[in-house]
């Protein structure tokens, strides 16, 4: 039996807020499984961008438990956090967050500015990482130069560059039109083809549609879960 | 190392990206190193000059001074009494094997006149080995000698302001004569200019006769063998102290004063008035750096300030930075780097504007203002202090951040 790349057991977040509490999720289960292509769906507030967040060691959990590709994270460091999110998940962004005055292909080389050990061959590696998205011809330009297309594209390459085991992506097409978040998409399919695990949150049914599993959220409970 | 280098080339960029913030931001640190460098170099050509006119008194010179008069209450400041003789000159040459040169001074203000013109200026009354003593050089003609003492002849030595006064510049003045206090002279030697003493004085001022023939001819009070200075030098440096030693032990026996009574002359060695200097230097000194420290916290604090707005700005590069695997630690010297980029940085262009504006007071003043490595590297190392100290906070701060709310900051 193979160990799946996330675990979560009654996974919960309750966040304090003005007095009150509020409770983003509210007892999760959930495997999945290495080289899933999977979406995390529902409407705003559900719960799917803290799910994320968790998923990605950006953020910790209240309650529960929480394995990854088979070791507890639950409860680690700020510091042994980063170095997991550096080394075992990329994330892509609704917004890209790329360094503003960074080229392509110094926003693609810093997760391997963290990397310990150092890695050598930085900037091959980080041009490797753009050539598979197709950005090679772009590697010196700044992100206020390129469409946002090539910027997700750009933000792609940056979560690829340490050959991660998990690819967060939160709301990846939400700020790029129709054809160009369906692009991207593909791209994200194309790596899934590649053996890479994918995660992505979105409220759109078409591109929920065209993955393979997908889940959706409610209230900070699981609503459904179904593959095909 | 590597990812030093890229941090410090992330950090010249952001400078960059905002110059004329950066700029203003280091003016403190700049303004403070500049006047570090300036006050350290200026101060040390200052003392340099000071150390140079005292030296050019003459080396290694020793004056003993009358005691001073005391009427009823009142005391008389050195060389109110007559106590000094020229005996006593005689017998420190014969007696103190410390000293090399002795001579002794009598002086007076008088009235000189040659040929159309007049001018007032001291007179010194003194013994052949005065300019040995004083290290002084003969430009023209010669100096005194004993056969002019012994017969007291009316021959007078000049130095140089007083030949400006007295003759048209080009005029032949050895041999020539003047009258002084209507007594005829004749010039036998003009000195070369030594300058002003450490106290102002213009020491070209002056003319020299035998001091025989001043105690018979111009001194009005005729108290024969007085004198008011003895000038001496030790046979080197290291023997002033020594020399200024066996000076006061022969004069008290010779004054014949009893043990534990005060002596009726005082020596005073050259290096007094280096070593007052120096503490003069060094008030200075303190005062001027506490006000460059003042200005270097100034700074600091102003870098402190940007620092703060710099980290509220980039809050979501932070929380990128985080998001992909960046620790705290990592953040933190991001920061540091930064902060102290910018304060070494001011303290380049501080340490050249010090330099620069040393030249220029060099050059006004006429010091000579040496500039010095270890002032620049003390300067550096400052001004990285200031921004490891400054930027501590700052960069904590940004180390510190929620890494979710970073993330969302718009």
């Amino acid at each position: 039996m193979t160990v799946p790349v996330i675990r979560f057991e009654g996974v919960t977040r309750i966040y304090p807020m003005e007095g009150e509490t509020v409770e983003a999720l509210r007892g999760i289960d959930l495997e999945i499984q290495r080289g899933e292509f999977m979406a995390i769906m529902g409407p705003s507030g559900s719960g799917k961008s803290t799910m994320m967040h968790i998923a990605g060691l950006l953020d910790t959990l209240t309650q529960g438990s929480y394995e990854l590709e088979g070791e507890d994270v639950s409860s680690l460091s700020k510091n042994q956090r980063a170095d997991i999110r550096n080394r075992r998940i990329g994330f892509i962004f609704q917004s890209f967050n790329l360094l503003a005055r960074c080229s392509a292909l110094e926003n693609v080389e810093l997760p391997m500015l963290y990397h310990r050990p150092g890695v050598m061959d930085r900037r091959e590696r980080a041009m490797a990482a753009l050539e598979a998205v197709g950005m090679a011809d772009r590697a010196h330009h700044l992100p206020r130069q390129l469409s946002g297309g090539q910027q997700q594209r750009m933000a792609v390459a940056r979560a690829l560059v340490n050959r991660p085991a998990l690819i967060l992506a939160d709301e990846p097409t939400g700020n790029l039109d129709t054809r160009t978040g369906r692009e991207i998409i593909k791209l994200l399919g194309s790596l899934h083809e590649q053996g890479i695990t994918v995660v992505l949150v979105t409220h759109d049914p078409e591109i929920g549609r065209s993955v393979r599993r997908r889940i959706v959220l409610r209230d900070g409970l699981m609503e459904t879960d179904e593959v095909g | 190392m590597d990812m030093l280098k890229t941090v410090i080339r992330l950090a010249l960029r952001g400078l960059l990206a905002y110059k004329a913030r950066s700029l203003l931001t280091m003016l403190g640190i700049i303004i403070g190193i500049g006047a570090v460098i300036v006050m350290i170099s200026v101060g040390r050509g200052a003392n340099a000059s000071i150390q140079k006119q005292i030296n050019d008194l003459g080396a290694n010179m020793l004056m003993v001074y009358a005691g001073s008069s005391k009427q009823g209450g009142v005391r008389g400041g050195y060389g109110s009494k007559p106590t000094l003789r020229a005996r006593d000159a005689q017998a420190i040459a014969r007696e103190c094997p410390a000293v090399s040169e002795v001579t002794h001074i009598t002086l007076q203000t008088a009235q000189v006149v040659a040929g159309e013109k007049n001018w007032n200026t001291t007179v010194y009354g003194t013994t052949a080995s005065y300019p040995v003593v004083r290290d002084w050089l003969i430009k023209e003609g010669e100096f005194l000698t004993d056969q002019h003492l012994r017969s007291a002849s009316n021959v007078a030595v000049l130095g140089a302001t007083v030949v400006q006064n007295l003759f048209q510049p080009g005029e032949t003045v050895v041999g020539r004569k003047i009258r002084i206090r209507n007594v005829p002279f004749t010039i036998i030697g003009v000195l070369a200019p030594k300058g002003s003493d450490p106290r102002g004085k213009d020491q070209d001022n002056t003319l020299f006769v035998p001091y025989t023939t001043f105690s018979r001819k111009l001194h009005g009070r005729r108290l024969p063998g007085v004198v008011h200075v003895i000038c001496l030098s030790a046979r080197s440096k290291l023997l002033v102290n020594e020399a200024k030693r066996e000076v006061e032990e022969l004069l008290r026996q010779k004054h014949r004063i009893p043990p534990g009574a005060e002596d009726d002359f005082s020596v005073r060695a050259l290096d007094e008035y280096a070593q007052m200097a120096d503490k003069t230097m060094d008030i200075m000194t303190i005062l001027l750096t506490s006000v460059a420290a003042i200005s270097l916290v100034v700074g600091g604090i102003g870098i402190m300030n940007i620092m703060l707005v710099s980290v509220t700005e980039r809050t979501r590069e932070i929380g990128i930075r985080m998001a992909v695997g960046a620790r705290e630690r990592d953040v933190l010297i991001q920061f540091l780097t930064e902060a102290m980029t910018m304060s070494v940085l001011g303290g380049i262009f501080g340490t050249l504007l010090g330099v620069g504006a040393a030249k220029v007071i060099g050059m006004v003043t006429g010091w000579m203002s040496p500039i010095d490595v270890d002032a620049i590297l003390l300067a550096t190392l400052f001004s990285a202090g200031v921004g490891v100290f400054f930027g501590y906070y700052p960069a904590r701060q940004a180390s510190r951040m929620d890494l979710i709310e970073a993330l969302r900051y718009e």
